[in-house]
């Protein structure tokens, strides 16, 4: 027991649990226990009704499209951020993190007075044919946004610590830059990479502020599933609303295993090829 | 050209890659990141500064500033010796099921804002566990100020403990332990080693903490009832705003929050520049 000696364990683990508890753990089991209450049958009825199956298909859709491009563009701000000095690059860093202070409802108008018909940027695409406010593409947006941060900042540190010995005999091997980046660097990224888009995935399928303004809110098209549980709630149908609440946990807990797994795949690979 | 080149095609210049590189990325964050941060003072002085400053003292707007000041200097606090129970614990002492604590604590970021406001309504509003109790004994926290600060507590708990879990497990105890054996007793040890040791990373953690309970929209939505002057905080009231097409308003007190925000992030990045090793070793996550 070498801790012995350090007085408060347990009064302090006391303290969190019981917080935790009566704060996170006793409502989420009321959730459960509320969605129970409609059965399994109620449950299929619920996810089989099409304004449902709309909703979850794009709150997951562009989710997991969201999380991709800010995989792809991620990577390429975090690389110019540790890699190239530029006049105003810690100007640019700091501002990496703007979506996560920014309130989601003020992103929210913000983008909307954008990307609208007659915004800045929505009046500029309006004449190359591209609606983005109030269309499933505004969803994309807005998801995007609220999940930039994530890839930039789980990367950043990796690539500070990447051992660049490793390019240098490679391209001393002869290997191109690019060969070098995808057969070397990318795998030591992959990891990083992995955690990023999960973290960016995760918040973009249950974001609500930042998202309902650029919508439009059009039941089948555009509406995403937190809405529809804002709305089964206004109209009293608790259960509904905690069964809804409920599937939605199951699939994103799904999918961060199945990314947890890619992830512990992929370091193992890396290990074995070092 | 020397015969290096002429054995493999041309390359493409380096220095023409990295500053087409730097372009994209620096378009990318001024286009998607800046312009929407812009548009709201643009938006918000529209129609002049006069207008700007008679919007934001009409009544509503005042109490709604007040409201997000109270819930989080309510939530905040809390949240902040919960973490530094929670950090104690995981990061002095060994026991069974840690990892599964650790899960726990950052469960709130990977939960919808929507559900996290949701379950309180189950627990507490008319229809809930608790609700029939507390209507009989005259008790209102759903759509009242204590469901407010409940959903606030619930989105920002893992801030402070997330910040200063993996800093005193890097640190270690050696310090601490020596203050007990010369003779310092809990507390001592706790204000003159522990908190020295860990307060900028402490600040860090309130600060990004108090940045999300003051912007908090989805959690506070469900469990508001939207009830002008009573139950309004400012990301409800720039909904409300909003929807009454009052676009000069809804961005005044929008532009308010993206000020917070500013301020957010200056204090956060002169803590990263001054202190980073002192706040180092934090993963990133659900900031």
């Amino acid at each position: 027991m070498r801790h012995r000696i350090l007085p408060g364990f347990g009064i302090s683990l006391g303290y969190a649990l019981t917080y935790l508890g009566l704060i996170v753990l006793l409502p989420l089991a009321a959730l459960v226990w509320k969605a129970s209450g409609i059965g399994i049958e109620g449950l299929i009825h619920l996810l089989a009704a099409p304004r449902t199956l709309a909703a979850l298909r794009l709150s997951f859709g562009s989710a997991l499209l969201a999380a991709l491009i800010n995989a792809v563009i991620g990577l390429l701000v975090a690389w110019v951020l540790v890699r190239y000095r530029f006049p105003g690059r810690r100007l640019f860093d700091a501002l990496v993190d703007l979506p996560f202070a920014l309130p989601t409802a003020v992103a929210g108008i913000a983008l909307t007075a954008l990307y609208a018909p007659n915004g800045w940027l929505g009046s500029w695409l309006a004449s190359w044919g591209i609606k983005v406010a109030y269309t499933p593409l505004g969803v994309l947006v807005a998801m995007v946004f609220v999940g930039f941060p994530f890839v930039v900042r789980t990367l950043q540190p990796v690539l500070e610590s990447l051992d660049r010995d490793v390019e240098e005999a490679a391209e001393s091997l002869g290997a191109r830059r690019w060969q070098t980046f995808l057969r070397v660097i990318l795998p030591m990224l992959a990891p990083a990479l992995l955690t990023g888009f999960a973290l960016a995935l995760a918040r973009a399928v249950g974001e609500y502020g930042s998202v309902i303004f650029i919508a439009g809110n059009i039941p089948m098209r555009s509406e995403i599933a937190p809405l529809l549980i804002v709305q089964k709630l206004e109209q009293f149908d608790y259960a509904g609303a905690a069964a809804l609440s409920t599937a939605m946990l199951l699939f994103s807990f799904v999918l961060l295993v199945v990314i947890t797994l890619l992830q512990r795949w992929s370091s193992r690979w890396m290990e074995k090829t070092r | 050209m020397s015969t290096h080149a002429s054995t493999r095609p041309v390359r493409w210049p380096r220095r023409l890659v990295r500053g087409l590189f730097i372009l994209i990325a620096v378009s990318f964050l001024a286009l998607f990141l800046l312009l929407p941060l812009a548009i709201v003072f643009i938006e918000a002085f529209r129609e002049g500064v006069s207008a700007y400053f008679a919007t934001i003292k009409q009544g509503d707007a005042l109490s709604a500033i007040r409201l997000t000041l109270l819930v989080a200097a309510i939530a905040v606090p809390l949240n902040l010796v919960f973490g530094v129970a929670a950090a104690w614990a995981m990061a002095r002492f060994e026991f069974h099921g840690k990892a599964l604590l650790g899960a726990f604590i950052d469960l709130p970021f990977s939960i919808s804002p929507v559900i996290s406001g949701l379950v309180y309504v189950l627990l507490f509003g008319a229809q809930g566990w608790f609700g029939p109790w507390l209507d009989a004994h005259g008790v209102k926290i759903i759509f009242a100020v204590p469901g407010l600060v409940l959903a606030t507590v619930f989105i920002t708990l893992p801030f402070v403990a997330r910040e200063l879990i993996p800093l005193m497990q890097s640190q270690g105890s050696e310090e601490e332990e020596a203050a007990r054996v010369l003779g310092a007793n809990g507390w001592q040890m706790f204000f003159r080693v522990t908190v020295p040791n860990i307060r900028w990373a402490l600040l860090y953690g309130v600060l990004l903490c108090n940045a999300r309970a003051m912007g908090e929209f989805g959690a506070v939505s469900v469990v508001s009832g939207h009830i002008r002057g009573l139950t309004t905080t400012m990301p409800l009231e720039v909904e409300m705003r909003y929807n009454e097409y009052d676009y000069v308003g809804a961005f005044a007190v929008a532009s308010l929050l993206a000020l917070l925000a500013l301020l957010t992030l200056l204090v956060k990045t002169l803590l990263e520049w001054r202190y980073g090793g002192e706040i180092a070793a934090h993963a990133p996550g659900g900031h």
